[in-house]
């Protein structure tokens, strides 16, 4: 389904990675692993289509996502280091506007749900800024159950600032994503079991040669 | 769907513009102070007051629309909105004409409000008001979607406040020009309506044409 080629990137003067070409399939989830710097939300980014590799490209069903560009988003769920989330809005008006954004509105029903699988009921008409950054994190999450229609999840540290049930429940919640057939890519630093069939990619930086 | 989406990109903004009264007022209170100093610091002559007015009143809005533009984009870029907006399943074109619309309905049509009373301060004849409003009601939308631009392609960058006053003004000038010049064709006994039609087609030009060239700048401005 969702597969790179020869994909390389350098940031500024520096070489991310260079040939990286994996292939993900439906049910699959792909960890990407590697230390601070080593290029791991460059790729995630690269995956969305946010950032053009200098290099190679990323494939969707066999075609490039720079062509599909809104067919492939319609399918694309993403957290990304930043929440998107509005200090202004309540937890409820966030959760709603970015499913109106995402081009599936909800009514307030699906919203109160989305929020109370993420362990934010009694929250709804909290503003954001009154919340803490872990609240902040759910809210952002929660954005997740309601996209069931996103086949790709592309989500980089989501287990930061999360507390320990929230972790087992976001695990819990990518499990069911790969059992009915969608594919989760994420980063992560902590050891968290993840359900399913997960594979590893390590990205190194290359050895700089002189 | 486009159309959900449009709409609630719009009662976002307008929300969070009700929630960030500060923001809006500052643009509005500062369009307002501009003007009324003029009087003060050109002395209380009637007939130097009548002539200047109306070059006074769109050079304000000008720059109060200016003053505007940081905020456009900035917030939604620091917390991420604007990543997911770039990433929606509906084209970015609409998103940011909704947010350029957003943006007019909180900086151009009360600043056009505004100047029907500002007219009389400058005790300007009924028709030349009319056709301020009119001038006003006709331009300022074309200060909104340009000045997006600028926000864009300057969003992220140390110094951007310097830089988008470079770029956007400059193509501020036909839109003051034909603002301040239907207004002054009343006045001189002429009719206004060549001015108004090109101001209209400044305004209808840029609703074309801005809103691919914010999205692609936006697409640019994250890389």
């Amino acid at each position: 389904m969702l597969e790179t080629i020869d994909l390389e990137c350098t940031r500024g003067e520096r070489l991310l990675f260079a040939g990286l070409a994996f292939a993900i399939e439906a049910g699959h989830c792909l960890h990407v692993a590697g230390e601070n710097g080593a290029g791991k939300t460059t790729l995630l980014r690269i995956l969305c289509g946010l950032l053009s590799p200098t290099h190679g490209e990323v494939r969707w069903a066999g075609k490039d996502i720079r062509r599909l560009r809104e067919d492939y988003w319609q399918l694309l769920g993403y957290v990304g280091h930043l929440n998107g989330v509005k200090d202004d809005l309540t937890a409820l008006e966030n959760v709603r506007f970015a499913a109106a954004l995402a081009g599936h509105p909800a009514g307030e029903e699906v919203a109160r749900h989305a929020l109370g699988a993420v362990g934010l009921a009694g929250f709804e008409s909290s503003q954001a800024r009154f919340l803490s950054q872990g609240q902040r994190r759910r809210i952002a999450l929660a954005r997740l159950f309601l996209a069931h229609e996103s086949k790709l999840w592309i989500l980089d540290e989501p287990f930061t600032a999360l507390d320990v049930r929230g972790v087992a429940a976001l695990a819990t919640l990518i499990g069911e994503q790969l059992e009915r057939g969608g594919i989760v890519v994420l980063t992560t630093h902590q050891e968290v079991p993840l359900p399913g069939r997960v594979r590893r990619l390590d990205i190194h930086a290359p050895a700089v040669h002189t | 769907m486009s159309g959900t989406t449009f709409g609630a990109v719009v009662r976002r903004d307008l929300l969070l513009a009700a929630r960030q009264r500060a923001d809006v007022a500052n643009t509005l209170l500062f369009f307002l102070v501009v003007v009324t100093m003029v009087p003060l610091g050109v002395g209380p002559e009637m007939n130097t007051l009548r002539t200047i007015a109306p070059g006074v009143v769109w050079v304000a809005a000008l720059l109060a629309a200016i003053l505007s533009l940081n905020r456009l984009f900035a917030s939604d870029f620091a917390d991420g909105t604007l990543e997911q907006m770039v990433l929606s399943g509906e084209p970015l074109p609409v998103i940011v004409m909704a947010k350029a619309l957003a943006h007019w309905l909180t900086t151009g049509l009360p600043i056009t409000v505004m100047a029907v009373l500002l007219g009389v301060m400058f005790d300007l004849p009924r028709d030349a008001i009319g056709v301020l409003v009119a001038s006003l009601l006709l331009g300022t939308p074309a200060l909104s979607l340009i000045g997006a631009v600028g926000a864009a392609l300057t969003l992220g960058l140390r110094g951007g406040g310097v830089l988008i006053t470079l770029l956007v003004l400059p193509l501020y000038v036909p839109v003051l020009i034909f603002g301040a010049g239907a207004v002054e064709a009343v006045a001189g006994g002429l009719a206004p309506r060549g001015q108004l039609l090109l101001l209209g087609a400044l305004s209808i030009g840029s609703t074309v044409l801005a809103p691919w060239a914010i999205a692609a700048a936006l697409r640019i401005s994250l890389e």
